[in-house]
This record gives C-alpha cells, structure tokens and sequence, in this order.
C-alpha cells in the first residue's frame, strides 16, 4: 500500500503551505529580513549565533584536548603544575561574564533602537487578534475605517505604527522577515512599528500559543506601491455591490438567512455580524481562515461546507445546506471583490 | 539419457507455468486483479500539485495529499479499484475527466462545483487518483 516513498510525502505536506507562501519571497525567517526592524533583529541574530557556535567549538576543542594529554598518560600533578585554575577564572569566570555583559549590552541597545521611533507620526493599523485570526483595521483610511482580515497592507518603505490588542486571549503577532514579536493582550494596547524596505508579501503567524488552532493563526503582510495602497484603501472602503447574477441573489438570501450574517459583515448588505471577519472584500484576500488555505473556489466551497472537519475548534460552525444553497453562496461570496 | 531427458523436460514444464503466471498477473495489471487504469497525457506529480492547488481537498480526504482532510464529499480512497465515479458512470479515464471538469454538466445539482480545471490539469489529477490503489 505504502507506495510513496518519504520524500514525496515530504513533498506533498509541504504543498498548501508552498502554494500559500509562494507569493511570499523567502522563508519567514528572522535571517532573511525585509525591513529596518528585522535587519537590526538579524544582525542581533547572527552575533548571538556566532559567540553560540565559537563557544561551543572552543570548549569542545579543550575538552578534547584534555581527554587526549590524560590518554598520553600525562597525570594529575602535571596539570595542576600548569595552572588549571588560571583556565577556570579565565575560561570559566571572565569570559562567559565579558561575553554574557556583552550580549545583553547589545540586546538592550537593539531593543531601545527598535523603540526609539517617533510612532505619533506614523500611520497606524490597529490589529486585533482572535481565536484564531487577525481582525485588521485602518482608523487612519480616508471616509470610513476599513476593516479586513488575516492581510495587512502597507506601503513600502515606510514605516507603520501598529496598535496590537486581544478580543479573547493572549496571542503575539511575528513576522518574521519584518519586524520583532509583540504580544496581543486583552484589555490592552500594545503597539510596535513595522516597515517593509521594498514592495512584496511576508508571512506572518501567530508566536504564542492560544489553543488548539493556534497554528492556523497565520497573516500575510503585502507591501505595495504608495500608488497600490492607495487604490487598494479606496476599494476597500466600498461597499459591497449587490450581486447581478440569479444563482448569486440567492446566494445573498441564504448568508442573510442562514448563520452567516449573524457572524459575518458585508458592508452594504444585511450582514452586520461582529463575531467572525468582515468579509465584505473577502475575494480581494489571498488565503482563507487565516492563511490555513490559499483563497480558490475549491477551498471555499470546502471551507462553507464543512469547516470543523478543516480547523477543528473554529469559531466558524458546520451547517450543512442544500448543494443549491451551497453552490449559490460560494456564487455569491465570489462577487465579494 | 532417459533420466536426463525426464529431467529437461520437467524443468521445461515449470518454466513455461511460470512463465504462463506471470503473463497472467501482468495482465491484471494488480496482484488484487483489478484493472489497470492509465489516463493518456496524464502526469501523476503535476496531478498532485494540481489537486492542492484548486483545493479538491477540503471537501475530499485523498491519500497522500496531507491538507486534503474534506469530508464534504467522498474519500478517494483506493480509486483505481472504484467501478463507478459520480454514482452513475463507469471508471473510465474519459470519464473521470469529464466529471473533474464539468461536474454540474454531468450530474445537473450535484453539490461538486466546477471550479474551470483545465483539460491537462483534470488528466493530471486522474492520472493521480488513478495511482490510489
């Protein structure tokens, strides 16, 4: 039965991530970093990992040592003649302490930097984090605030003031490529900024854990041109259009009469639900359910028809509905441009 | 010489009903007997791609594809041992295109959506079915 062998199997797990991230250049990974907060949080990195790998060597190379002289038969009274405890402070004592000093020094001097920056200026993205997805907000967006999910967008090259709180419980926002962790508390408001040095998407994920589907907790930040940020504000602030298309007008009775809009809003429409994403421009996302897939017609008739199988836990419920009412809907959730 | 030739001949006989045997389970294509099937054109990897790619499986479980835990429709589980596809057409290779392609032409009101597969994509993702034993 066991026909495929361990590295295709490898291959196809790696699969939905890989289609997911293939728009995201490069691992999510602080050794990689796109931006002027991560750059410094790389380089903090790469010291640390350095000293790491030196000590380790050096320590090994004397151990080794040692073990080698005893073997030859060099006894007790000869090391001690030779000062062994000159090694212990010096190797022992004022190194790791000039090391460890050093370390904290510099770690300090990189967090005071990434905080040492005039954040009232900045424009700010409010992002609050749920079980399990990220609820994005633009206050700063000309007419009325624009509220998306899972998908920050920023401009590129310039910095952006996040203002980080929790609906539920703790969660920490991390992508990786662009800046540090900051954690989403309930009940307070965190903030950090953010810059991403050119155009691109980064993946982001949630760092702490927050129950069972805290793996699928996943964003993706899209750095555009001043000129795409700007059209893509304006599109978001619209409303929705009222569908055209017969098999999409039913669709829209089903999410006003099924659950879907007592959870969901849909700017425009009935819909005024609070408790799940404003899906107002849900097919303007890339992924669905928080980066778990990427946004096609197949995950989505999938994802309405049986979420609970896909995310165990999730807020979104299984209802299950007449294959024409489910087909109507995915019609009509495909007009959400 | 008689008891050489007894011999020879005997060795003869085994190697023709070997032969014969393997000729057999070669034709069944599976040691289980079922039939081999082979979609023209069709590439088992790009099929595997294909299918994560269009989502088939958050509303199938399809072994060998991690994310492809659906219990929407149908597992498709052991598929090249299936008869009948769709509930009411034979496992033919033409067929299963068809069905992977235009499913709501097939079957008017089934709850599988067309999702546009593209002909090469749907004899790719048969040809992967196809090699669920």
């Amino acid at each position: 039965m066991k026909r495929r062998g361990g590295i295709g199997r490898t291959c196809a797990e790696s699969l939905a991530l890989a289609a997911l991230s293939a728009s995201c250049a490069g691992a999510p990974s602080i050794f990689s970093s796109a931006g002027s907060a991560a750059h410094r949080i790389g380089v903090l990195g790469w010291i640390l990992t350095s000293i790491a790998i030196a000590v380790t060597v050096i320590v090994a190379a004397v151990l080794l040592g040692a073990l080698v002289r005893s073997r030859a038969g060099q006894g007790e009274e000869v090391q001690r003649a030779r000062g062994g405890v000159r090694w212990i402070v010096i190797g022992g004592v004022i190194a790791p302490a000039v090391i460890l000093v050093a370390a904290f020094l510099f770690s300090v001097l990189t967090q005071s930097a990434l905080a040492d920056s005039p954040l009232r200026t900045m424009p700010t993205v409010q992002v609050i984090g749920h079980r399990w997805w990220w609820e994005v907000r633009y206050p700063d967006a000309p007419g009325q605030p624009v509220v998306s999910a899972n998908e920050l967008h920023v401009v590129a090259g310039r910095r952006v003031r996040l203002e980080l709180t929790s609906a539920d419980v703790i969660h920490s926002f991390w992508v990786p490529r662009l800046a540090g962790k900051t954690d989403l508390i309930p009940g307070q408001h965190n903030t950090m900024w953010m810059e991403a040095d050119r155009p691109g998407t980064f993946w982001g994920e949630c760092a702490e854990y927050c129950g069972v589907q805290h793996a699928h907790m996943n964003l993706v930040v899209v750095a555009e041109t001043p000129e795409q940020h700007d059209a893509w504000l304006a599109a978001q602030n619209a409303v929705a259009n009222a569908p055209t298309d017969s098999v999409a007008k039913r669709g829209q009775i089903v999410f006003e009469r099924a659950a879907c809009a007592s959870c969901h809003t849909v700017r425009g429409s009935k819909a005024q639900g609070r408790i799940g994403p404003d899906l107002t421009h849900l097919e303007s996302r890339r992924t669905i359910a928080a980066g778990t897939f990427p946004n096609t017609r197949g995950n989505l008739a999938g994802w309405i028809a049986n979420a609970q199988t896909l995310k165990p836990g999730s807020g979104m419920p299984t209802i299950a509905l007449p294959a024409a009412d489910s087909r109507a809907l995915l019609a009509y959730l495909e007009t959400l441009r | 010489m008689h008891l050489r030739r007894v011999v020879a001949t005997r060795y003869a006989k085994r190697a023709v009903l070997i032969a014969l045997a393997a000729a057999a389970a070669g034709a069944c294509g599976d040691a289980r007997g079922a039939p081999a099937l082979k979609v023209e054109g069709g590439d088992a990897a790009r099929g595997e791609r294909a299918i994560a790619a269009y989502g088939c499986g958050t509303c199938h479980m399809i072994p060998g594809i991690r994310e492809a835990t659906g219990m929407v429709g149908p597992p498709l589980t052991a598929f090249a041992r299936r008869t009948i596809i769709a509930g009411r057409m034979p496992n033919t290779a033409d067929a299963l295109v068809r069905w992977i392609r235009t499913p709501q032409e097939v079957d008017p009101g089934t709850a599988m959506p067309d999702l546009n597969v593209t002909e090469r994509d749907a004899k790719d993702i048969a040809a992967y079915l196809y090699t669920l034993r």
